[in-house]
């Protein structure tokens, strides 16, 4: 999980060491050490947890789209529909969100007068601090009202494409709503991300390109966007883990229902963190144990994410 | 609709503002002085009653609570609406001395709570009785009438147009649009859900074929968390349908519910009637009130989609305090003020003279054991 610095921390002279540095070093290996221990017991308390509905189960949990598990006898119950609706929600939310966030990181960092970029950076910054669950009753008192004459647009010049097939959710509470909501989301991570390394771009190279007469565009196309893709796909990354995560604003925005559908302007899918919200607080039988099994595959999910970003602005360390 | 809302807010907060001001005053609160708690019977030395479970009775807890902690000086109730399964597991844990269940306790989680209970009886007993309204949003019309054959076949999207012949048949004067009925379900687990489906599978019969849970059994066209969001969905789109509590309905149109050969719109009173109408369960212990639902009554006046929670207690307690303080607080529940005071509150339907008079010989007989 954690990165690994490429400067070793100074050495402490040999000699007598001293009782403070002593407890100190205790101490803080103790707090690294502490943080691998409540991982490995957030993993064991899942796995442990979800065994007792796991074997209980009658049908594969892997392929199974029905979630009947608050029950005592024969639970059946699977996460494909709830897997695949975390990954779709996410996807749409990053695919929205990686570009305005790029745009946005480019304005501040070459565009922008200093002034503006500065406000506009703490703008940004701002908007990662709003709690989810306001971004969930914007979305659903606001926003998917305002979104239905869009969606009706959508489906009448692009319905040919199966995405954005009719008829149209009459709410305009479908996955694409839920989508936009945790692009706004998301957002503000990946602009930082990328402001960063935009402003890491070595000044050589930016001021290579343009004596070579290269535009503006034509610089950043060449000198900044090649230097900072690692940097941004880790961004994207960090956003698509906190989008896998999120559970008030899916829940609140989203007409969900237990299908695999790829149709984005009908209500329908859901996430497996909505999921466990909705359901929880009235299972009953194996109910509880089968949520603590989704959040297993939600764990794994968000795990093998972070780690893959982890991986990826590591390596960009090694180009620079 | 938002403004008589934020009056309820506003209702509460002033209520607990009095009833915490009470609490910090020397003078002893005369219980006459406070006109929504009527006649309480106070423990002396008062204490904190803990209690767990649906948040149906969310509300009305909330104007329980003020009213009785108001009269009662030095008496807490703090009720935790973590949802009505998880009340019923702290309550037979022993974490909590009552819980708020949206269904009563069944057979083995009865006999797991006798254990809690030192062995004596556990009774379970209707404090709060919700209509549950079929609201639905079609421009121009405030009523309809719907036989539960007819609400069965909407939501098992079996009639997908307002204008469908069976529709229109009990609805002569009504001009219903050539548009698609998008029904509304809750996404989460809810014993309002429970009660409304148990509703169709009685009272619809063969058009109605699915199991009965707390999880909306079929696929939904549309689906939103909670009242608050099948309300905000059903005013979103044009040509919706729903059930939600009957507090939330607001500015929507309600059907008139066939019973018999009748119609009945919902009100609190018909929704009260229910509870008289309908039998006791089969297998109640000698001071149990749990009910049976008599969905398929063809009693004149009776509106039959309801939703009942019941305060889950035990008979003998091993803590006099204990004992005391539930006795206190459910006599007060189960009185003419304190019903008067979650109808006003949240929008339910007081219980009957009669059934209170039952109920009451019953909490009368709460003791702490030897």
């Amino acid at each position: 999980m954690t990165t690994t610095d490429s400067s070793t921390p100074a050495r402490v002279p040999t000699g007598r060491r001293r009782i403070g540095d002593v407890i100190f070093a205790n101490t803080a290996s103790g707090a690294g050490a502490l943080i691998l221990l409540i991982l490995a017991g957030v993993a064991a308390f899942l796995i442990i947890q979800s065994m007792d509905s796991l074997r209980a189960n009658t049908v594969n949990f892997f392929t199974t789209t029905d979630w009947n598990a608050s029950t005592r006898e024969d639970p059946a119950f699977g996460v494909a529909a709830l897997a695949f609706g975390t990954v779709l929600a996410a996807t749409i939310a990053l695919l929205l969100a990686t570009p305005v966030a790029i745009g946005i990181a480019l304005f501040i960092v070459y565009y922008a007068p200093r002034r503006v970029a500065a406000l506009l950076g703490y703008i940004v910054d701002l908007l990662a601090a709003i709690p989810s669950v306001v971004y969930g009753l914007w979305g659903v008192v606001f926003l998917v009202g305002q979104l239905r004459p869009f969606y009706d647009a959508l489906e009448n010049y692009l319905g040919w494409i199966p995405l954005f097939a009719g008829p149209v959710s009459a709410t305009g509470r479908t996955m694409l709503s839920a989508g936009l909501v945790l692009a706004v989301m998301i957002l503000p991570i990946i602009t930082a991300m990328s402001r960063d390394v935009f402003h890491q771009v070595p000044q050589a190279n930016r001021e290579a390109a343009l004596a070579l007469g290269a535009t503006r565009w034509e610089m950043i196309r060449m000198a900044v966007l090649p230097f900072g893709r690692p940097g941004v796909i880790g961004g994207a990354m960090l956003g698509l883990g906190r989008a896998l995560g999120e559970t008030m604003a899916v829940a609140m925005i989203l007409s969900p229902s237990l299908v695999i559908s790829p149709f984005l302007l009908q209500s329908g899918n859901q996430t497996i963190a909505a999921h466990i919200a909705l359901q929880y607080p009235e299972a009953t039988g194996y109910g509880v144990s089968a949520l603590i099994a989704a959040g297993l595959v939600l764990f794994a999910i968000t795990l093998a994410v972070n780690m893959g970003a982890r991986f990826i602005v590591a390596r960009r360390k090694e180009f620079s | 609709m938002k403004l008589s809302k934020y009056g309820q807010v506003a209702g509460i907060a002033l209520a607990g503002a009095l009833a915490l001001s009470a609490c910090g005053s020397d003078q002893a609160v005369d219980p006459e002085d406070s006109a929504a708690a009527g006649d309480v019977d106070c423990v002396e030395g008062g204490g904190t009653l803990a209690g767990a479970g649906a948040s149906s009775q969310e509300n009305a807890m909330a104007a329980w609570k003020a009213a009785w902690e108001g009269a009662c000086e030095g008496s807490t109730l703090e009720y935790d609406s973590v949802g009505s399964g998880s009340g019923r597991s702290q309550f037979i844990d022993g974490a909590v001395a009552f819980a708020g269940s949206d269904a009563a306790l069944d057979e083995e989680e009865t006999e797991q709570a006798t254990e809690r209970c030192s062995g004596s009886e556990v009774v379970n007993l209707p404090g709060y009785v919700a209509p549950i309204a079929v609201a639905f949003n079609l421009e121009g019309v405030d009523s309809l009438n719907l036989k539960p054959e007819v609400i069965a076949e909407i939501f098992d999207q079996k009639i997908t147009k307002w204008n469908d012949e069976k529709i229109a048949e009990d609805n002569p004067d009504v001009d219903l649009p050539d548009s698609e009925i998008v029904p509304v379900n809750r996404s989460d687990e809810s014993g309002t859900t429970e009660n409304f489906v148990a509703y169709l599978s009685e009272a619809a019969g063969d058009a109605w074929p699915h199991e009965v849970s707390g999880d909306w059994p079929i696929e939904p066209k549309e689906a939103a968390q909670g009242s608050s969001g099948v309300v905000n969905a059903l005013e979103g789109g044009e040509g919706t349908i729903g059930y939600v509590d009957a507090s939330h309905v607001g500015d929507l149109g309600t059907a008139a519910v066939g019973v018999g050969d009748d119609f009945t719109e919902y009100s609190p009173e018909a929704a009260a009637k229910i509870v008289d109408a309908s039998p006791a369960r089969e297998g109640n212990t000698e001071n149990d009130h749990a009910i049976e639902l008599d969905y398929t009554t063809e009693e004149e006046g009776v509106y039959p989609i309801v939703l009942i929670s019941y305060e889950v207690a035990c008979m003998e307690y091993a803590e006099q305090a204990d004992a005391d303080l539930v006795k206190s607080f459910l006599s007060y529940v189960n009185s003419e003020a304190g019903q008067q005071a979650a109808a006003d509150e949240a929008g339910s339907a007081p219980l009957s003279q009669e059934t209170r008079d039952a109920l009451q010989e019953t909490i009368d007989s709460i003791s702490a054991g030897a």
